[in-house]
């Protein structure tokens, strides 16, 4: 168990830190490259202000119709996505592994809070869980790795909030809450996580269009 | 050409109409044309009830008709207009209307002497040509993009050979267009044929075409290039060769083709509207060597002037040494000679035009409503409500200048030296 | 309309015959369409296309904003990600190894079930271009020869005559000669100037005017003149402004067309050209045709008819002489509102005209699509039902403003919203601002 431990903590997760800034990166340039080649435009018509203005109006909540239109979705998804995000990243314990390997530390949450926002992305994941299996245009969307990509985000959630209420042995859950997070690193270049990435680039150029060559708004 | 020596080039200045007078003794004055030689000026004018002529330099044509439209001079100095009696329409040459009529004239082209006109027209439904008057024997169905060789003793179209009903796609892509000329259609038929030229001699003909919906290429006398691209534009004949040049799409990019093989080893973005130079040394085109970027390119070299929305009017120097083009960014439009950009900037720039010894460069422009003549990028002191383009003497010693200043048409023979100061 | 049928298993939910689908289908082969689509796939598109792909969560947030969808009471088929999901998604996942019937049911999404309108591209979150996904697919079965046959004649008219409705060389300026008389009876001075080299103005419309409409160039001929502007139209080929082989993705005619109409405005000598009411026409010169040409933007000035009224207006060069009393309401046309952003304008002029003026809800950029734009009028017949039973909404919208006449500055939209007005029985006049403006203005040198 312990030998396991080590090796999901150290050459596992540099492997799978690896992945994610290589795949990050690798998609990103690659993204950029075929864009030059094949798709010049988009770099014509790029405008940072209405890239920026588009970004801001659909970052906050209800500064765009359609999430003003759908205000549960809304107060899900945006309390998904900061739990998700800022969840790990402040955590006490995880940046405490940051002190114990590189000396780097920060600001933490309150454990409490911290326990809340994890149980908010759960409860996050089960909504989007049952849009995809009762909304109908959801659904007819919907694939099976859909399916798995929510599994994927919302395994190290759950197993990170067993470990932390050590229910039934806390090693067993922390080490597949380090192999969940470490799947999920990997998976966002790879999969349709990859919205993290891209999302900022298509609202962007998106947000262009409309504000400098349509004078239009796009929100 | 056209014999400019026995034109007066000595008298300096010369009020030819006051236009003024022109609107007191008719009711309707259309926009003015001056002849080459500047001598006369001329509009359509309405002489009575749906009653219509042309007035040259304040006198009516004698004859009238109910309609009168395209009033053009021709580079002999004669005035052709196009013209409607009692339901017909013909053209009107120096107030002589062609004997025959037609159902509709819609086009007129001169040739390069002016002693050829020929017309676009349609006669009982059916479409072709006719020069001097006289109409092809066979008429189509269908008929687009009308040339004529430039000594005007041939002419050409578009036409549709076969019926078609409306709608039947299918008929249409088997293809049913093709080239007539004088009025005899090529054998074999295209989906669609465009743009066509002849060559200097007037005896061949080549024209864009598109063999499927998505096959272009370039037809010579009928005969296809045997190679396909995915789209061309007008083919013209070196002078001298008699090789035919295209713009022609390969890939993702455009590029100049000469008889079916590549031309230029570089390829654009954007590249049309090619011309040669006098003695078929050099050819140029309008390029876009990046999205949104335009210029010249002289036998493939793009010059590093860019403009941003467009480069048109493109002429080579008579000695082919030099070339100048108009370009456009925003609003302001600049003149482009040999990649050096003039400094000043025009609400309107018509075509440059070369000094027969090459060396100086003219151009009709306009600012703020008001017309001069730029001469190398100096504008000339008297600022007009309309000129026409400058003409330089055979000797390239003096410029006629055709000018409307308060309404009076004056021609003017200035030293070349005043303009370039 | 037969309901919702599997055919060779592929779900259809409208069945409909067209020639230009059925027959073109039968030509296909599985080869055929393999190498089609990765042609198009490799050779036209690159990182936009991927990055869609690959960025779209499918997550429905999209399905609100398309009219097909919300009339059709969100039948999942129609919602905006699952139009991607029937065609594209399926032909890069099978690397273009898909069915005639497959192809067939591509066409008849992208060509007849999506107006690219735009209007979801406004809410994806991440502002994923469907309409453009769907163009791909249209360019795909361009060149596997499946364009329903109505557009795909208009396409082949565009290709020979340079205009939308075959109109012959010598039927335009005829008309237009026709019509300047005809307004000379009401106003003597007026003229219609052709081929005036160095006007200020070039005056463009579409194909159906000189065909159908020709009081629309009377009106304008009288607004022009009593403007008094220097205008001029052309008499050649490149007076029509309109470009259905846009919408079917024939490109290279697309191209073409453009490049005739710019050319024949240069070749004028003209500072701008002011268009008529369309909207359509408006993208093709301003958006698709100009960028194919590798023209960043308009190489010569292009005014829409809004923007162009607006400036009469607010200058004064047209001042209304009596408001407009009828009850109107405005339809926002998406090519010239989420394309152009001229909303406030629009509502300007209306305000000016007429005494009561009531905003359909939503507006401006978020109003709904007429269903007819994106080419799908113009596949005939054939699909009428179509753009019927999938703008109910549009119906209601006009209906819950209770006004007696709907203004709708674009022809595809006032041709298709005059078919759900009189499908959906709303008793509604549908006009176009020029109709209008006609009516109420001073016209001094009237007789
Ligand atoms: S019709 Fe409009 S809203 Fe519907 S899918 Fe097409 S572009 Fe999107
Ligand atoms: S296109 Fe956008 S809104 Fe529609 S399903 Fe994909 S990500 Fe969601």
């Amino acid at each position: 168990m312990h030998g396991l431990y080590n090796f999901v903590r150290g050459p596992l997760a540099w492997v799978a830190f690896i992945l994610f800034v290589g795949g990050t990166l690798y998609r990103l340039i690659a993204m950029l490259v075929i864009a030059r080649k094949k798709d010049n435009v988009v770099f014509d018509y790029f405008s940072l202000f209405y890239g920026l203005r588009s970004i801001f109006h659909w970052i906050i909540p209800f500064a765009n119709r359609n999430s003003r239109q759908r205000p549960i979705f809304t107060i899900v998804t945006f309390a998904f996505h900061i739990c998700l995000l800022a969840a790990p990243i402040l955590l006490l314990a995880h940046v405490l592994l940051w002190d114990e390997s590189f000396g780097i530390s920060w600001w933490t949450l309150p454990e409490g809070v911290a326990d809340i926002m994890t149980l908010i992305v759960i409860g996050g994941c089960i909504y989007f869980l049952w849009r995809r299996l009762t909304q109908p245009e959801v659904k007819f969307v919907t694939f099976a790795s859909d399916f798995v990509i929510l599994a994927i985000v919302a395994a190290p959630f759950i197993t990170g909030f067993l470990a932390y209420h050590q229910w039934l042995g806390y090693k067993f859950w922390l080490i597949l809450h380090i192999l969940a997070g470490e799947v999920m690193l990997v998976a966002i270049p790879f999969t349709r996580l990859a919205h993290m990435i891209y999302s900022p680039f298509t609202r962007a150029y998106m947000g262009s269009e409309f504000g400098s060559v349509r004078h239009a708004r796009d929100w | 050409m056209v014999n400019m020596e026995s034109w007066d080039w000595d008298t300096q200045e010369k009020t030819v109409s006051d236009t003024n007078g022109w609107k007191d003794k008719f009711e309707w004055v259309e926009e003015f044309q001056a002849s080459p030689d500047g001598e006369k000026v001329a509009a359509i004018v309405k002489t009575g009830e749906a009653e219509f002529s042309v007035c040259v330099n304040g006198e009516a044509w004698e004859n009238t008709f109910d309609k009168c439209w395209y009033l053009r001079y021709g580079p002999d100095g004669r005035l052709s207009c196009i013209v409607s009696s009692e339901m017909e329409w013909t053209v009107a040459v120096d107030g002589q209307a062609w004997d025959q009529s037609f159902g509709y004239v819609m086009e007129v082209k001169f040739s390069e002497d002016g002693k050829n006109v020929c017309a676009f027209i349609q006669q009982d439904g059916m479409y072709g040509a006719a020069i001097n008057g006289e109409p092809w024997e066979n008429l189509y169905s269908n008929m687009t993009n009308f040339a004529i060789s430039s000594d005007g003793q041939h002419t050409a179209g578009s036409v549709q050979t076969e019926p078609m009903d409306e709608g039947d796609i299918f008929k249409f892509q088997s293809g049913i267009f093709t080239a007539a000329v004088d009025g005899k259609a090529w054998d074999k038929t295209f989906v669609n044929v465009w743009n066509k030229a002849f060559s200097p001699d007037g005896k061949r003909l080549a024209a864009e075409a598109r063999m499927t919906l998505y096959d272009y290429t370039i037809v010579v006398d009928g005969v296809p290039w045997s190679e396909i691209y995915s789209c061309v534009w007008e083919p013209i004949f070196n002078p001298k060769t008699g090789a035919v040049v295209a713009p022609v799409k390969v890939g993702a990019s455009w590029t100049l083709a000469q008889d079916g093989k590549t031309m230029w080893n570089r390829s654009f973005v954007q590249c049309w509207q090619q011309i040669f130079s006098p003695d078929a040394s050099r050819v140029a085109a309008v390029v876009a060597p990046k999205y949104g970027k335009w210029t010249v390119a002289i036998d493939g070299e793009a010059w590093h002037s860019i403009f941003d929305d467009m480069v048109s009017d493109m002429v080579f120097s008579p000695d082919g040494r030099r070339l100048a083009a108009v370009g456009k960014n925003d609003y302001d439009y600049s003149v482009i000679v040999d990649d050096t950009v003039w400094n000043g900037t025009y609400d309107m720039l018509w075509q440059p035009v070369f000094s027969p010894d090459s060396q100086n460069v003219a151009i009709r422009a306009e600012k703020q409503g008001r017309q001069t003549i730029v001469m190398n990028g100096k504008p000339w002191k008297q600022e007009c409500e309309q000129v026409w383009d400058p003409v330089f003497s055979p000797d390239g010693s003096k410029v006629l200048i055709r000018s409307i200043e308060g309404g009076r048409y004056i021609r003017r023979v200035l030293p070349t030296t005043e303009l370039t100061g | 309309m037969a309901e919702g049928q599997v055919i060779d298993g592929i779900y259809f939910n409208e069945v409909w015959e067209d020639a230009g689908l059925d027959e073109g289908t039968k030509k296909l082969t599985p080869e055929k369409i393999e190498k089609v689509i990765n042609k198009v796939l490799e050779g036209e598109t690159g990182a936009r296309l991927k990055v869609y792909v690959d960025t779209c969560v499918h997550c429905g947030l999209c399905s609100d904003a398309c009219h097909y969808y919300l009339s059709h009471d969100k039948d999942p088929t129609y919602a905006p990600v699952a139009k991607v999901k029937q065609t594209m998604w399926e032909m890069i996942k099978k690397k273009g190894r898909v069915s005639p019937t497959f192809m067939k049911r591509a066409s008849q999404i992208a060509s007849t079930q999506c107006n690219v309108c735009m209007r979801c591209a406004m809410y994806c979150p991440f502002g994923i271009d469907i309409a453009y996904i769907m163009s791909v697919v249209r360019r795909i079965c361009h060149f596997l020869g499946i364009t329903p046959l109505y557009i795909q004649d208009t396409a082949h008219s565009h290709a020979v005559t340079m205009n939308q409705m075959w109109v012959k060389n010598d039927e335009w300026p005829d008309t237009l000669q026709w019509q300047e008389e005809d307004a000379q009876e009401e106003i003597p001075t007026l003229r219609i100037p052709l081929e005036k080299e160095g006007a200020d103005i070039m005056y463009s419309v579409i194909g159906p005017e000189p065909k159908f409409l020709a009081q629309l160039l009377y009106q304008a001929a009288v607004i022009f003149e009593t403007a008094g502007l220097n205008w001029t139209m052309p008499a050649t080929p490149g007076w029509d402004n309109s470009d259905m082989a846009m919408y079917t993705c024939d490109n290279e005619i697309m191209g073409r067309v453009k490049r005739v109409h710019f050319e024949t405005a240069r070749r004028l000598r003209v500072k701008k050209i002011v268009m008529g009411e369309c909207g359509h026409a408006f993208r093709s010169i301003y958006d698709r045709g100009n960028r194919w040409l590798a023209w960043k933007m308009h190489p010569v000035y292009v005014e829409h008819a809004i923007e162009f009224y607006y400036n009469l207006l607010k200058s004064g060069k047209i001042k209304i002489a009596k408001k407009y009393e009828e009850s109107v309401t405005l339809h926002d046309p998406c090519n010239v509102m989420r394309g152009r952003g001229l909303y406030e304008m629009a509502r300007y002029v209306v305000n000016e005209m007429c005494a009561d003026f009531r905003e359909m809800e939503p507006n401006r950029e978020h109003n709904y699509c007429c269903c007819a734009g994106g080419g799908v009028i113009n596949c005939g017949p054939p699909f009428k039902m179509t753009r019927m039973l999938g703008n109910r909404v549009k119906a209601e919208q006009i209906a819950a403003t209770g006004a007696k006449v709907c203004i709708s500055p674009c022809h595809n939209c006032h041709s298709g919203l005059e078919d759900i007005v009189s499908h959906y029985k709303l008793g509604v006049h549908v006009k176009f601002i020029s109709d209008i403006l006609y009516e109420v203005m001073e016209k001094p040198g009237a007789v």
